[in-house]
């Protein structure tokens, strides 16, 4: 197990460092210059297609540009003098990571304010809510004997079962008895709308 | 909730259906060139037919230009050329740029189908061309009497795009009269 891992240490340190971009080798001298120029090609976009970047596109353009990169990686520059060149002659365009500038704000930070916008409005709504039904617990409060009140679509589910009577009013009670036995006729039909 | 409130949605809408539907009208493969009112970029070349040498010099303090990029590699500059051709006999200035060409072959296709280039500079590695931002060719840039970058246009100039490309030519000869 140490000897193979031994071997892997090794074998990482000795290969050659490259970067497969393209179907194409690009050998580096260490490792480091090889993902610089990897991340690069990949975050550059050709600026003659409309959504590849530079690692992607076949486009004689992306080729030369390709060529380019290689050639200023290895020469040991800086991402940020890379991008300040490809940017010089192609624009803002060839950034699929644009730059945070007036123009992209909107873009970099409008997803946030929108975010922040929404939890606001959505506070706001809660709160209201939440004042208007303590309002109403209160009111029910107020009217005292009517505390034990529950809406009409309940009660008429409780229609069925003979624990609920509990629930309604002498007045209702009987009512609800004289529906039960039938005796629909001694009841106004006025009441029952 | 106030009343107003429940307008937001709706403007919200309202301004979002407006920036699609200008959306639906603009052309996706146009690309800002950042070199527009920057000064030609330095090169030293030699031109294709006499092999003397050439830099941006030759662009300065002379009338209005504009510089071709082509190659007869290019379909869309082989429409392109008999325009050019004209334009040429009309008094128009153009510098060629023969953009990774076949010497040879760029030498031939100007004794075939005509000259309109004051000279044409032979960038065979596309160095020039690629400190113009060319992402193609035919482009096409208008340079001013100052050998300051003034306008790009992309793809072939045609009897129908050429009214607009020489307003601003003209508009350019006036300052630099003036």
């Amino acid at each position: 197990m140490k000897n193979l891992i031994c071997f892997l240490f090794l074998l990482s340190v000795l290969a050659p460092a490259q970067a497969i971009v393209n179907g194409h080798e690009y050998p580096f001298e260490d490792q480091e210059r090889a993902e610089v120029f990897r991340v690069l090609a990949n975050e550059l976009r050709c600026p003659k297609c409309q959504n590849q970047n530079l690692a992607d596109s076949n486009a004689m353009i992306a080729d030369d540009l390709r060529r380019e990169l290689y050639q200023q990686v290895q020469a040991g520059k800086q991402s940020e003098e890379i991008v300040d060149f490809m940017v010089d002659r192609y624009g803002e365009f060839v950034l699929y990571r644009p730059r945070v500038n007036a123009m992209t704000y909107f873009l970099w930070y409008g997803p946030a304010a929108f975010c922040v916008i929404a939890a606001i409005a959505f506070g706001l709504v809660m709160r209201q809510r939440r004042k208007q039904s303590a309002q109403q617990d209160k009111n029910q409060a107020q009217t005292g004997d009517q505390a034990t009140y529950v809406n009409p679509s309940a009660s008429s589910h409780n229609d069925e079962t003979p624990s609920a009577s509990a629930d309604f009013s002498a007045e209702e009670q009987a009512r609800l008895d004289a529906l039960l036995n039938g005796d629909t006729s001694s009841q106004p039909t006025d009441k029952g709308k | 909730m106030k009343r107003w409130a429940l307008y937001i949605p709706f403007v919200v809408f309202v301004l979002l259906g407006l920036l699609l539907w200008r959306g639906l009208y603009l052309d996706p493969k146009y690309v800002p060139s950042p070199l527009v009112d920057k000064p030609f970029p330095a090169f030293s070349l030699p031109t294709l037919v006499s092999g003397e040498s050439k830099t941006e010099a030759s662009l300065k303090g002379g009338p209005v230009h504009l510089v071709n990029v082509w190659g007869t590699w290019c379909i869309s500059c082989k429409v392109e050329h008999p325009f050019l051709v004209e334009l040429a006999q009309q008094g128009v200035a153009i510098m060629g740029v023969n953009y990774k060409d076949e010497n040879d072959a760029a030498r031939k296709w100007l004794k075939d189908l005509g000259d309109p280039y004051v000279f044409s500079v032979d960038d065979e590695e596309g160095t020039l061309s690629m400190d113009l931002g060319v992402t193609g060719a035919p482009e096409t840039f208008v340079v001013d009497s100052q050998g300051v970058i003034r306008h790009r246009h992309q793809g072939p100039i045609t009897r129908a795009n050429w009214d607009g490309i020489k307003q601003i030519m003209d508009q350019l000869a006036q300052e630099t009269a003036q």
